[in-house]
């Protein structure tokens, strides 16, 4: 049956909708559901609005006062105290690297043990495995808090805050590489007289060496941005400086250490991006960040994409 | 080397040339692992000592490390273990209402900062907008918008809008905004073209394309990244208040400094319970997700 055009009138339109109501969008039921919906969601955000006291004079004022801060930031200034600034900024990347390198190595005993093909107890695993998801639960700020009531104000406290929160990431991430392993190389060095740790050195490790090291390497670049907001509660480094800026409403002070720790963080991802490529696979690149896209793009000439 | 034996020169040769590139090869490696190694040291060196990171220092404060940890854990005896636990939680009913004031903090944030997210991911993929421009200035302000840890959000935030929770809504906002729009618009650029196409053969307009084209093919997606934001915001939103950004994470700050050591773990307790309830729930429902996702293109 073929339907011409100057069939359609207002009655086969009908009988069409009829038949098939929801091609014509939704019905007038569905209509009033999701009507309900962003009614309830709206509801609920003013609900949590009033509870949290806010209101639009508040709003107002506030912008009003962040319109101002604001236009002190964008013009940065050092105001003689680079040198200063750098050196905490340099704290702040010592911390990341002394904390992931601590980490690590506490990491990867612990991640051994808890690898299924190098120690096939269920119980200990498991263990383990919860024990990693604590240290992990625990926010380096929280850690970085606590050190510091331990050890005294000062980088130390950043340092151990890292390395405790990070062993359980590292644990975690050495056992699942260590799982991957082909275990037929693990096989062929027990069949020419391996036993133990040999098999592990020998078989395992040769194979997963370059994935924990590309990711231990991605775990010091997270550790930079952790390390420069560590010294919010006193743990040294660049966010030391930061929020002594900031409670002193010194916003230009302020703008260019934010411009600091942005190109810090910049240049850790392009060192880190270039040596993980190298590390895994030299044929297939790793799909490039935006630094380093833009990185690429600027040492080439700037073209569009 | 005898004349008579004519193929055994070039094996001899290979052989020889192969003994060559080997110890070659293994000098190289030896090489890169002396300079590699030095290169650790040095920067391990230069790292403690910038840090002040010393053996004596270390040994000194450990024990203290200890010490604190154990004044933090409560007395529970055997005999009277319920009334134990009542003490050490003795403020249940406060923490659990800050606890729940953390949640609504990440939850509007991962909300709101989801929705200008999509907003604006729509203006920040190549294949959705022909102006490279208008492009190139939202990639670059969404980049900034995550570049700034949230930490440092709130603080400026508590200056201006004042102490509590709004600074800390605002800076995990902002946050939000400028991780999920990346994420967002790289899902966008990875889209099925050809319903773009229909939807324009019908007469639909940019916003019409986008509703009916895009946002379909791109919600599942979007969907599982703003449940994985909600975990990251959970335990950002927990530690926002030792800023004075509201949450639990100010009264935890208050019992850290003031050494209310049991409160100390109790709260951290109660922290990584709820942290880790969320992880899990939102994990089943990701999976879930991109697995019906997955399902639905086969």
């Amino acid at each position: 049956m073929t339907l011409r055009l100057a069939d359609i009138d207002q009655s086969a339109i009908a009988r069409a909708q009829d038949r098939v109501p929801r091609a014509f969008g939704r019905t007038p039921l569905e209509r009033a559901l999701v009507l309900a919906l962003w009614g309830l969601g709206l509801a609920f955000l003013g609900w949590c609005l009033v509870r949290f006291n806010v209101n639009p004079v508040r709003v107002w004022n506030g912008l009003d006062r962040l319109g101002m801060i604001a236009g002190d930031m964008l013009r940065p200034a050092a105001r003689g105290e680079f040198w200063n600034f750098l050196r905490a900024l340099m704290e702040s990347i010592a911390m990341a690297f002394l904390g992931t390198l601590i980490a690590s190595a506490i990491g990867l005993p612990l991640g051994l043990l808890a690898a299924r093909n190098v120690l096939p107890n269920r119980v200990t695993r498991f263990i383990l495995r919860r024990k990693f998801e604590f240290l992990r639960g625990v926010d380096p700020l929280i850690w970085a808090l606590v050190y510091v009531r331990a050890v005294g104000l000062g980088p130390l406290a950043g340092v151990l805050a890292i390395a405790t929160s990070d062993t359980g990431t590292m644990a975690k991430l050495y056992s699942e590489a260590i799982e991957t392993a082909d275990r037929r190389t693990a096989d062929g060095v027990r069949a020419a007289g391996g036993a133990g740790a040999q098999v592990v050195r020998l078989g395992m490790l040769p194979q997963v060496l370059p994935v924990m090291v590309a990711n231990t390497l991605y775990m010091f670049e997270s550790n930079t941005r952790s390390a420069t907001i560590l010294g919010v509660v006193g743990a040294g480094g660049i966010g030391f400086e930061l929020s002594d800026r900031i409670r002193a409403h010194q916003w230009d002070q302020v703008g260019f250490l934010i411009l600091m720790i942005i190109v810090a963080v910049a240049v850790i991802d392009i060192i880190s991006y270039t040596l993980r490529n190298r590390l895994i696979n030299a044929g297939r690149d790793l799909p490039p960040s935006l630094t380093v896209r833009l990185w690429r793009r600027a040492s080439s000439g700037w073209r569009r994409v | 080397m005898s004349q008579t034996d004519t193929d055994s020169a070039p094996k001899s040769d290979g052989f020889a040339a192969f003994e060559l590139d080997f110890q070659r090869r293994s000098r190289r490696r030896l090489l890169a692992w002396v300079v590699g190694l030095a290169l650790l040291v040095a920067l391990t060196i230069w790292a403690a000592d910038i840090s002040r990171f010393t053996v004596e220092r270390l040994a000194r404060g450990l024990p203290r490390i200890g010490d604190y940890i154990w004044l933090t854990l409560p007395e529970l005896t055997l005999g009277n273990f319920f009334g134990d636990i009542a003490y050490w939680f003795y403020a249940f009913p406060r923490w659990l209402n800050l606890l729940l004031d953390t949640f609504l903090i990440a939850l509007l944030a991962t909300a709101i900062g989801g929705v200008i997210a999509l907003g604006l991911s729509f203006i920040a993929s190549r294949n959705l907008v022909s102006s490279y421009w208008l492009y190139f200035v939202t990639r670059r302000a969404l980049e900034i918008a995550r570049t700034v840890p949230e930490v440092v959000y709130a603080l400026i935030f508590v200056v201006a809008f004042g102490v509590g929770p709004l600074a800390g809504l605002l800076a995990i906002t902002i946050h939000t905004v400028g991780a999920l729009g990346k994420l967002f618009s790289e899902v966008n650029e990875n889209i099925d073209p050809a319903p773009m196409e229909a939807v324009r053969a019908c007469g639909g307009g940019w916003f019409t394309v986008m509703r009916f084209a895009v946002l379909p093919q791109v919600m599942p997606g979007v969907t599982a990244y703003v449940l994985w934001r909600l975990e990251l915001n959970i335990r950002a939103a927990a530690i926002i208040g030792f800023v004075g950004a509201g949450g639990i994470g100010q009264e935890l700050y208050t019992a850290i400094s003031m050494n209310y050591y049991e409160d100390i773990s109790a709260m951290v307790l109660m922290i990584v319970l709820v942290v880790t309830l969320i992880d899990l729930t939102s994990e089943r429902v990701r999976h879930a997700l991109i697995g019906r996702a997955a399902f639905e293109k086969v």
